[in-house]
C-alpha cells in the first residue's frame, strides 16, 4: 500500500498528514515546531529515503533550515550554518520563502528563495547552500521594492529538461529567468501590469508584483502568473504575457497550480482584492480551467456553503502526481481541504490549526 | 577572559540542555566568537550570519544592556554574567 505525506506549515507549527488509503483518509495528528513558523516546506522524491525540508522561522532566534530524512520523525539541522549570505554582503536572511528540488537530472541540487530578495543553491542535498551571486550583484536589485509580506523570493522554478533555464519570482520585483545556470538574469514581465501607477507607467520592465509561476513540465514555455491583480499565461517562457483572466469572479489572488498531466488544466484560487482579502462572494471555490485559461469553472463541491473569509496563500495549494490527480489547499481559518479527484469534489482532511502558510504533498512509498 | 552565558529555556537545547555555559574572550564579540565554535546552533541563534545580535534578542553583561552603540564591543571581564533574553517584542500573535 503506498504512503501520502502532506506537510502543512503554518504559522504556529508543521502538520504532518499520511494517507496508507490512496488519499481517502489522512491522519493529522502529528504537528511539530510548535509556535514557529514555517513559511516554507518541500519534499525531495529524488533519493530513497525521500528527504523533506522545513524552513521555520524561531521568532527570535532567526530563520532556521532543517530537514528530516524519516518522513518527519526526527529533524536533523546542519551543523554548519546552512544558509547564509556571506560575511560582509551586509545582509542577513530573514525567512526561507521558498525550497524547490532541481529536476531529477541534478539530485543533488536544492534552489531556495529567501528574504530579502536572493536566491541560494545547494549541491549537496541542502547540507550547505550558496549564494547566486549573478542575482545579488543584478543591476535591478536596488530598485527592488518589498511586496505586502516583505522583500521575498517565493517561487523558483526549474525547468525540466535544461537545467541552466531558471525562473525565480520576487515581490514586487517580477518574474526573472536565467538561462545559464544563474550567472545572468533577465526581467520578464512585458505584458504585466501594475495597477495602482498612472497609466503611462503600468507596464515597467520589473517592479510587479507577481504572487505564483506555474507551469506544466511538458510545456515549459507556456508559464501561467497571477499578479496582484491580474491573471496571465505566456506562451515564450516569460518573454511576453497576455491576461487570461475572463471567466474569473476576480483577478486578485496568490495561489496557482498547474495539473502534473494536462498540460491545459490549471487551478487558481481568486480573492475578491487586495483590499478585500476573501473569497469572491465569501464563497470558498477553486477555479478551473482546461483550456488554458480562455474559460473557468467554479469547483464547490464539498466545500463549506457558508460564507468563508479565509483567503489561500501562495503557497499553500498543491497537486499531486497520482492519477486521478489530487489537489489539496490550506486556508488561512487553518483548514486543509483535498480533492482526489481532479477538483471534481473536495473533503477536509484537517481543520483547527493556524493560519496555513505553505503545502507540499508527495507519494513516499 | 572566561565568563558565563545564561541562557533561557528555549536555548538550552542547543547547549546539551544546560542553563549554562563558559564562554571565552575578552569582548562580547569574541565571546560569541568562541561560543560558536563549541555550540554554533546556540550562536547562530542569537547573532545573523553578519555577527549582529538578532534584532529581538536581549544580551546584558553583568546587568548592564549591550543595546545601542557597538554591542560586540562590550568588554567582558573575566567571571561576568552575560545574561541572554528575548525580547517581549517579536512574536506575531
Amino acid at each position: 500500500m503506498s504512503l501520502a505525506i502532506l506537510l502543512a506549515g503554518t504559522r504556529k507549527g508543521l502538520m504532518i498528514a499520511r494517507s496508507a488509503d490512496d488519499r481517502r483518509t489522512w491522519a493529522t495528528s502529528d504537528f511539530q515546531f510548535l509556535n514557529q513558523e514555517v513559511y516554507s516546506v518541500a519534499i525531495d522524491t529524488r533519493h530513497d529515503p525521500p528527504r523533506i525540508f522545513a524552513g521555520v522561522g524561531t521568532g527570535h532566534w532567526g530563520p532556521l533550515l532543517t530537514y528530516s530524512d524519516d518522513l518527519g520523525k526526527s529533524w536533523t539541522e546542519p551543523v554548519a550554518p546552512p544558509i547564509g549570505f556571506p560575511t560582509g554582503s551586509d545582509a542577513a536572511v530573514a525567512r526561507v520563502w521558498q525550497l524547490q528540488p532541481a529536476t531529477a537530472q541534478q539530485p543533488d541540487v536544492v534552489y531556495a528563495g529567501v528574504e530579502p530578495h536572493a536566491l541560494f543553491r545547494s549541491d549537496d542535498r541542502g547540507e550547505s547552500f550558496s549564494l547566486v551571486e549573478g542575482l545579488w550583484e543584478h543591476p535591478d536589485r536596488p530598485s527592488w521594492q518589498p511586496g505586502g509580506g516583505g522583500a521575498c523570493l517565493h517561487t523558483v522554478l526549474t525547468h525540466p529538461t535544461d537545467p541552466d533555464d531558471l525562473i525565480v519570482v520576487m515581490s514586487a520585483a517580477g518574474v526573472y529567468r536565467s538561462q545559464d545556470g544563474g550567472a545572468n538574469w533577465k526581467p520578464a514581465n512585458r505584458g504585466i501590469q501594475v495597477a495602482n501607477v498612472p497609466e503611462d507607467q503600468r507596464f515597467p520592465v520589473f517592479g510587479q508584483c507577481v504572487h505564483k509561476v506555474a507551469f506544466h513540465p511538458a510545456t515549459p514555455q507556456r508559464l501561467f502568473a497571477q499578479n496582484h491583480f491580474g491573471v496571465y499565461r505566456s506562451e515564450d517562457r516569460g518573454d511576453s504575457w497576455a491576461p487570461i483572466e475572463s471567466g474569473l469572479p476576480s483577478n486578485f489572488g496568490f495561489a496557482m497550480v498547474a495539473h502534473p498531466h494536462r498540460p491545459d488544466v490549471l487551478y487558481n484560487f481568486p480573492l475578491q482584492a487586495d483590499a478585500e482579502r476573501f473569497p469572491p462572494e465569501a464563497r470558498l471555490r477553486v477555479y478551473r480551467t482546461e483550456d488554458a485559461g480562455a474559460s473557468w469553472e467554479p469547483l464547490s463541491r464539498g466545500l463549506p456553503e457558508d460564507p468563508y473569509y479565509g483567503a489561500v496563500l501562495r503557497d499553500s495549494m498543491v497537486a499531486d502526481s497520482l492519477d486521478p490527480v489530487g489537489v489539496y489547499f490550506g486556508t488561512r481559518l487553518g483548514e486543509v481541504y483535498a480533492s482526489r479527484d481532479d477538483g471534481d469534489s473536495w473533503s477536509m482532511i484537517a481543520e483547527h490549526l493556524p493560519d496555513v502558510l505553505s503545502v507540499r504533498v508527495a507519494e513516499v512509498a | 577572559m572566561t565568563s558565563r552565558l545564561l541562557l533561557p529555556a528555549a536555548l538550552r537545547r542547543y547547549a546539551g540542555e544546560q542553563a549554562e555555559v563558559e564562554i571565552r574572550g575578552g569582548t562580547l564579540g569574541a565571546a560569541l566568537d568562541d561560543l560558536a565554535e563549541r555550540h554554533p546552533q546556540l550562536e547562530r541563534r542569537l547573532r545573523d550570519e553578519q555577527g549582529r545580535l538578532r534584532p529581538h534578542v536581549l544580551m546584558f553583561v553583568d546587568g548592564v544592556s549591550v543595546r545601542g552603540g557597538a554591542p560586540m564591543e562590550t568588554t567582558v571581564s573575566d567571571g561576568a554574567e552575560v545574561f541572554v533574553a528575548p525580547a517581549v517584542s517579536g512574536g506575531s500573535g
